[in-house]
């Protein structure tokens, strides 16, 4: 039996780990892919206290090997169910069961999807998630980006320098984004803005060729597109554990900045909390914040 | 046997003339998930004698990733006859490369 299971090895379960460890308490992490969550996308970083620059792979590599060196253990299984037990918890994946005396759910967020028919089968085939790791592939020519916040108004700025033309399709009139990021985008003679319409499907041969948007009057508009960059949010990775924590309406497991959730000895870490700033620096805060917790729940027994 | 590295002067010998089927495993420097991948395929290509294993640069062969439609990274490829039998995009774990040859 371990003191401490970590579902998830992004910056907050890596640096719950690190947190553990110190504290002398036997840590597994359990992770789906491979270590460091979603920040391994990103080719720089400016934003961390300390480091003006680094690439999310150093960021990852070298909190995963901190980790690894204080003695943590990782299995690379998936996460299914929580068992809470009073004393004993499990956590089942898809292959085994694993005992530990608390747990931390640092499963972070995946990118949400458009639900459109064909999407999944045209991923790397004209349909990306991450402008700034595909958007190389479509050096000048015409994509479109959906979506109303500060990533798809970033996206659309950044393609704008490498594709020939850029739509933004976004379902409202107005943006959630920051107003300097607008009006950059506005004075860029290649993008357009195509406002009040939603994609409604998605035609492909062997790649995407083409996308159907309709307004809110119901008007159908088809775009000729190379690539559809869909950034229409984030859903926290919560769906096995509904059942163990209180979740909000968005799947965010409730719990307040001492990390501690509504079931006994479960705490959670990182951008699967209900929180108002998604970022490395509040998902390490949160590790920090979680193991310290988790420690001090075991050593009252 | 190790990953080997592939550009259009041997990938009709190395890929399409292979007699084992080919991992293809398309990817870029810049690329994180790439850089996640690359020790696990080494590991797979490590463990595993029937199937090889190669590695393209999209950067040094832009034509190769163009001929066969790569338009996100990392992307693996599975060639068996010297034809595409089936893609996987995204950094899979290590068991999901495995199934993705197996199946
Ligand atoms: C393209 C991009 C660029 C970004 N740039 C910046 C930046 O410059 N600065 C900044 O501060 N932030 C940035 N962020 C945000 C930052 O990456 C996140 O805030 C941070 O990664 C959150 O960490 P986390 O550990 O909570 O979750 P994640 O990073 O999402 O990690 C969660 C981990 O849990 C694993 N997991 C999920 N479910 C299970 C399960 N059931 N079983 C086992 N494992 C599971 C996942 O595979 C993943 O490895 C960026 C994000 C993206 C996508």
């Amino acid at each position: 039996m371990f003191d401490i299971i970590i579902i998830g090895a992004g910056p907050a379960g890596l640096t719950a780990a690190i947190y553990a460890r110190r504290a002398e308490k036997t840590v597994l992490v359990l992770e789906a892919k491979s270590y460091g969550g979603q920040i391994i996308n990103t080719p720089d970083i400016e934003n961390y206290p300390v480091c003006p620059h680094i690439s999310g792979f150093d960021f990852a590599t070298g909190l995963y090997e901190q980790t690894k060196a204080l003695g943590a253990e990782f299995v690379f299984e998936k996460a299914v169910d929580i068992i809470n037990g009073e004393k004993i918890k499990e956590v089942v994946t898809e292959k085994g069961k694993y005992q530990g005396k608390t747990i931390i759910i640092a499963t972070g967020s995946e990118n949400r999807k458009l639900g459109v028919d064909g999407e999944d089968r045209l991923i790397g085939r004209g349909i990306s998630y991450c402008a700034t790791c595909d958007g190389a592939f479509y050096r000048k020519k015409t994509v479109a980006v959906v979506g109303g916040g500060n990533t798809a108004l970033e996206d659309a700025l950044y393609l704008s320098d490498i594709a020939e033309k850029v739509y933004l399709i976004h379902r409202r009139d107005t943006f959630r984004g920051e107003e300097a990021t607008i009006k950059r985008l506005k004075e860029k003679t290649n993008v357009e803005f195509v406002l009040n319409s939603t994609v409604t499907s998605l035609n492909a041969e062997k790649r995407l060729t083409s996308i159907e948007v309709k307004d809110k009057d119901g008007k159908v508009t088809q775009l000729f597109v190379n690539g559809l960059f869909v950034a229409v949010g984030r859903i926290p990775e919560t769906q096995n554990f509904g059942k163990t924590v209180n979740l909000d309406e968005s799947g965010y497991v409730v719990a307040g900045e001492n990390c501690i959730t509504n079931a006994d000895g479960i705490f959670v870490a990182g951008d699967n909390r209900v929180k108002s700033v998604r970022q490395l620096v509040t998902a390490t805060a949160d590790g920090a914040i979680a193991a310290t917790e988790a420690v001090k729940y075991i050593n009252q027994f | 046997m190790a990953v080997i590295k592939v550009g259009k002067e041997n990938f009709e010998s190395e890929v399409l003339n292979s007699e084992k089927p080919v991992l293809v495993d398309f990817n870029a420097n810049w690329c994180g998930p790439c850089k996640m991948l690359k020790p696990i395929l080494d590991e797979v290509a490590e463990e595993r004698s029937d199937v090889k294993i190669v590695s393209i640069n999209i950067d040094d062969e832009d034509e190769l990733a163009e001929d066969y439609s790569v338009y996100s990274i990392p992307c693996l490829v599975l060639f068996k006859n010297g034809a595409e039998a089936k893609r996987s995009v995204g950094l899979i774990p290590k068991a999901e490369v495995e199934n993705f040859i197996n199946e």
